[in-house]
């Protein structure tokens, strides 16, 4: 599913690489707020879903090559966090929905969980 | 040719780190995967070096008084030495356990404190070693080879 796709149906606001959505492809995802879990469970090319806009979702997407963070309930990072990303070069997308909800929908439209055991 | 278990490092790069400097924290996991990607090496190996790395500096950050990470880049392993000045670990067999968490809310508020970190810089590592003294502080080194 096309990165522009799910901003779509997500209503998403896009923060950061809106050029480059439709050229990114996502097949799974994984949702989180500990970035621990997410350097230990995700896969290389997830979706990042998260609540959390500290530096530190910057810097896990960036090591465990995640190709996109989108962040829910209208959580917006603040301009550093922008910048940041931006220098990584991975876009940034922002939902008023709530990671259940997100998560949902994502499901529900063919994405997977990126997770391993 | 001989191999590098005994050879000097081709390259060594140290970055401190201060304990406490969240706005910071992954600064050096990031400055050491745009090295790896300069020599070269490949997305796997990147990939779980950087894991390990970030793991290790936010342990600085939430625990430490201060330390530094250290790169060595050899012929057939890049290997990292990370050492603080801290609290040290009393029981280093629980904290290698998966879910063992010694995390203040603040740290969780920021998205760690899972009980995942030293597991996780052991699992992404092909050599792995800890050492720490109660009131002294902890040296990790660990390392991957290369194909």
């Amino acid at each position: 599913m096309r990165l522009s796709e799910i901003a779509g149906v997500l209503d998403c606001e896009v923060v950061l690489g809106a050029e480059r959505l439709d050229a990114i492809d996502v097949r799974d995802c994984f949702a989180g707020d500990l970035m621990s879990d997410v350097l230990r469970y995700s896969h290389p090319g997830a979706l990042l879903i998260t609540g959390l806009t500290s530096v530190q979702s910057i810097h896990t997407a960036d090591v465990a090559d995640l190709t996109a963070i989108l962040f829910v309930s209208s959580k917006t990072p603040a301009r550093e966090i922008v910048d940041l990303a931006r220098a990584r070069d991975i876009p940034l997308l922002t939902t008023s929905r709530g990671m259940f909800d997100v998560c949902g929908v994502l499901y529900r439209a063919g994405l997977a969980a990126a997770a391993e055991a | 040719m001989m191999r590098a278990a005994l050879a000097e490092p081709l390259l060594v790069e140290r970055f401190p780190i201060r304990g406490g400097d969240y706005e910071h924290g992954g600064d050096a996991a990031a400055a050491i995967k745009s090295i790896m990607r300069q020599l070269g090496i490949s997305p796997d190996v990147m990939r779980r070096l950087s894991i390990a790395n970030f793991e290790a500096e936010m342990n600085l950050v939430m625990y430490a008084d201060e330390g530094w990470i250290e790169l060595q880049v050899f012929p057939d392993a890049l290997r990292v030495v990370v050492s603080d000045r801290g609290p040290g670990i009393p029981d280093i067999g629980l904290a290698m356990q998966e879910g063992w968490s010694t995390a203040t809310p603040e740290m969780r508020a920021r998205g760690f404190g899972a009980g995942l970190g030293l597991p996780n810089m052991k699992r992404n590592s092909d050599e792995f070693d800890i050492a720490s003294t109660v009131g002294v502080g902890t040296t990790v080194r660990y390392g991957v080879h290369l194909p």
